[in-house]
């Protein structure tokens, strides 16, 4: 239904104005406080137009804070959780959805319910397998009274244990699946007169076909693995190799890394400094997959 | 030589079978078309020969060899298909070469052949688009071409034609035919429009239901339809068919109202007496003042004759009429109809009868020059 109603429509602007406002406060603040020096950010009312100390700052965060290590750490977990999603998820609708093999349905229905086991649910038993990745197997030989010594493999304080137990995606498995329920049967029999097996179906039709679905699926999960925060606080002990951005992030007020009483306009900087890189992972995919949308790929 | 053998076909899916014993010998070179209405398994018998769709029973050679356990790229069969399945992110270049490039061919060749295919199609100057900017007949050829590259042994059509406006239509039509006599590959052609069948086929073959109702060149079939399906579905209008009860010593076949509708005794010189199905084409019938007895319907105008469409008794006739016509709906006029072109059908088979003795019609192949010697 469109309206066409001036008042409604001033009425609407405005409320979406108040909104975009709102939702915009914090982030200012962040960015104002992050450019005044010690004194200024302190003053009561605190200033609202930025000053003129914030490279300074951020580079002082930047070292002090030991960015350049744990932003790296941040960026090797999310660019690996993504990239083990999107191969676990393509893969695993690749399956379900092009082989005919007894259980396919179960197999989808099992991968669907773990919508409703997330990470914060099953973290206890999550870290019992990390801290000892074959005692499940070891576990089943015993049960079969089998005794075959398995060696152990412990992924606490490594980046396999950042990353491994985090790629499983049930929510990225099903969007690939309606996706390829969407690809015409037609296309997959073209391809098999055409003398192409399944791997080379897979690699050369249907991934370039599902880019704008692999971009959405990337932004989404970017994100969400660089805000992980339970997950790697719980497993990483070794802070000094392994701490992530959010990790970090948290001990910079009132803490440890900067000094007590809270310095704000480097606690601030360090914020914008871990913001960055979703934001513009969030901008670049996102032209990117809208253009997609765009181009007559039909 | 015969390129496609196929012994007793058969498909189920689950317990309903859809193609219940197809025999047929293709020979190389030979043009086939399928035609038959929705549903009644042509596309299913297509794909068992491609190998997109398993045999339930029976046989399908290709060139000498049974291909019934055979991945569809090794039976060098090709494919256009009714929605043309082009790879929407692959240029037009791409789609052609695509099995090339699966068959480990270098670029270089790839891209000569491409050319070499694409030019007598007019696709040279879109080698580069994707198939999302091109027209419907184009993406058509690009189909053509991806299937042509390969230089199959069999090319099989699935309606191809059955997405693109009517004037397209036949402009591909004439296309599909020149590519035939250029190449002189032998294809299936699947369809379940009459006229594509007609101007295409050295052969039709007419299907009902899971069965293959006639075999025959397209003016066999025309001339000497096998049964009253056949007769019903080819030519438009189809051939009218009344029942009523056959008296040979008359040569003449009794309507259910009692009027007589006379026959060619020549030609049908043995026909046991009793009930039986006369048919005759539209063509063939005059409207006169002798003849059957009936009433004016209506009339359709095709612009330089007219279908009149009247009733007499309870069934109905149709007759192809040249000059201009002033009746109105109920008005009584008269149908006489050529007694050599009455044809007889066996009232509950429904099949021809046998035991007919006439010349048989020039065969279409001769008559277009193409059979050889
Ligand atoms: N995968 C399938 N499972 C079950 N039944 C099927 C399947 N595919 C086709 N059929 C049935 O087989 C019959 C023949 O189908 P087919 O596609 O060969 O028809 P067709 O002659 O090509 O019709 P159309 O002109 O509409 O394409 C139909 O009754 C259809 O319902
Ligand atoms: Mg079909």
């Amino acid at each position: 239904m469109v309206e066409r109603n001036p008042i409604l429509d001033t009425f609407t602007h405005a409320l979406l104005i108040i909104s975009l406002i709102a939702l915009l406060i914090p982030f200012w603040i962040v960015f104002v406080a992050a450019s005044h020096d010690f004194h200024t950010v302190n003053q009561v009312p605190m200033p609202l137009w930025p000053g003129s100390h914030f490279f300074e700052n951020i580079s002082t965060a930047w070292v002090q804070g030991n960015f350049s290590r744990v932003m790296l750490n941040s960026m090797i977990v999310a660019v690996g959780v993504t990239g083990g999603k999107i191969l676990i998820a393509s893969l695993s609708a690749f399956s379900i959805v092009y082989f005919n093999y007894r259980l396919r349905t179960l197999m989808f229905w099992l991968i669907f319910i773990t919508l409703m086991l997330p990470l914060e649910v099953r973290i206890v038993p999550t870290y019992a397998v990390a801290a000892d990745v074959l005692r499940p197997y070891r576990e089943i030989l015993n049960l079969f009274g089998l005794s075959i010594g398995l060696p152990e493999w412990n992924m606490l304080n490594s980046y396999s244990g950042l990353i491994l137990p985090l790629i499983a995606t049930a929510t990225g498995t099903f969007l690939y699946r309606q996706f390829f329920l969407t690809v015409p049967d037609e296309l997959t029999e073209a391809a098999k007169m055409d003398g192409s097996g399944p791997i080379r179906f897979f690699l050369e039709v249907l991934l370039p076909l599902s880019k704008t679905n692999m971009a959405a699926l990337a932004t989404i999960m970017f994100v969400w693995s660089w805000n992980q925060y339970l997950w790697p606080l719980l497993i990483i002990t070794d802070q000094a190799h392994y701490a992530t951005a959010t990790m970090q992030l948290q001990k910079v007020v009132p803490g440890p890394v900067f000094g007590d009483p809270p310095i704000w306009n480097i606690a601030m900087a360090s914020n914008l400094i871990v913001l960055t890189p979703p934001v513009l992972v969030t901008i670049l995919l996102q032209r990117w997959f809208v253009r997609g949308l765009i181009s007559t790929d039909k | 030589m015969a390129e496609i053998v196929l012994r007793d076909v058969r498909k189920s899916y689950g317990k309903n079978e859809v193609v219940h014993g197809v025999n047929l010998d293709i020979a190389t070179g030979e043009f086939i078309v399928i035609l038959g209405p929705s549903g009644c398994g042509k596309s299913t018998l297509l794909r068992m020969v491609a190998g997109l769709e398993t045999i339930t029973a029976g046989e399908i050679e290709i060139g000498g060899k049974v291909v019934n356990q055979m991945e569809p790229r090794e039976r060098g069969c090709a494919m256009v298909f009714q929605n043309y399945a082009l790879y929407p992110h692959m240029t037009v270049a791409e789609n052609i070469g695509y099995s090339l490039k699966i068959a480990g061919v270098s670029k270089a060749k790839r891209r000569a052949r491409v050319e070499e295919v694409a030019g007598p199609l007019g696709l040279s100057e879109f080698l580069d688009r994707k198939p999302g900017q091109l027209s419907g007949g184009q993406r058509q050829r690009v189909a053509m071409g991806r299937a042509m590259i390969r230089e199959p042994r069999v090319f099989l059509y699935d309606e191809p034609l059955s997405n693109l406006d009517a004037r397209l239509r036949v402009a591909m039509r004439v296309e599909i035919r020149k590519l035939h006599q250029r190449l002189g590959t032998t294809t299936l052609f699947v369809t379940h429009d009459q006229v594509e069948a007609m101007t295409l086929a050295d052969r039709i073959v007419v299907m009902n239901k899971g069965v293959v109702e006639q075999v025959g060149a397209p003016s066999e079939i025309y001339n000497r339809p096998q049964s009253t399906y056949v007769a019903g579905f080819i030519g438009s209008p189809g051939l009218n068919m009344v029942s009523g009860t056959v008296d040979p010593a008359a040569g003449v076949v009794r309507l259910t109202d009692g009027q007589e509708l006379a026959y060619d005794r020549e030609r049908w010189p043995v026909v046991t007496p009793g009930p039986i199905t006369a048919g005759f084409r539209a063509e063939n019938v005059e409207l006169s003042n002798v003849g059957l007895k009936g009433s004016f319907d209506f009339a359709e105008e095709l612009g330089s004759a007219r279908l009149v469409h009247g009733t007499v008794g309870d069934q109905m006739v149709v007759a192809h009429v040249d000059g201009q016509l002033h009746f109105e709906p109920g008005d009584p006029i008269q149908f006489k109809i050529d007694p050599s072109e009455v044809h007889l059908f066996d009232a509950a088979s429904g099949r021809r009868l046998a035991g007919e003795r006439s010349p048989m019609p020039a065969r279409n192949e001769a008559a277009r020059g193409l059979v050889k010697a």
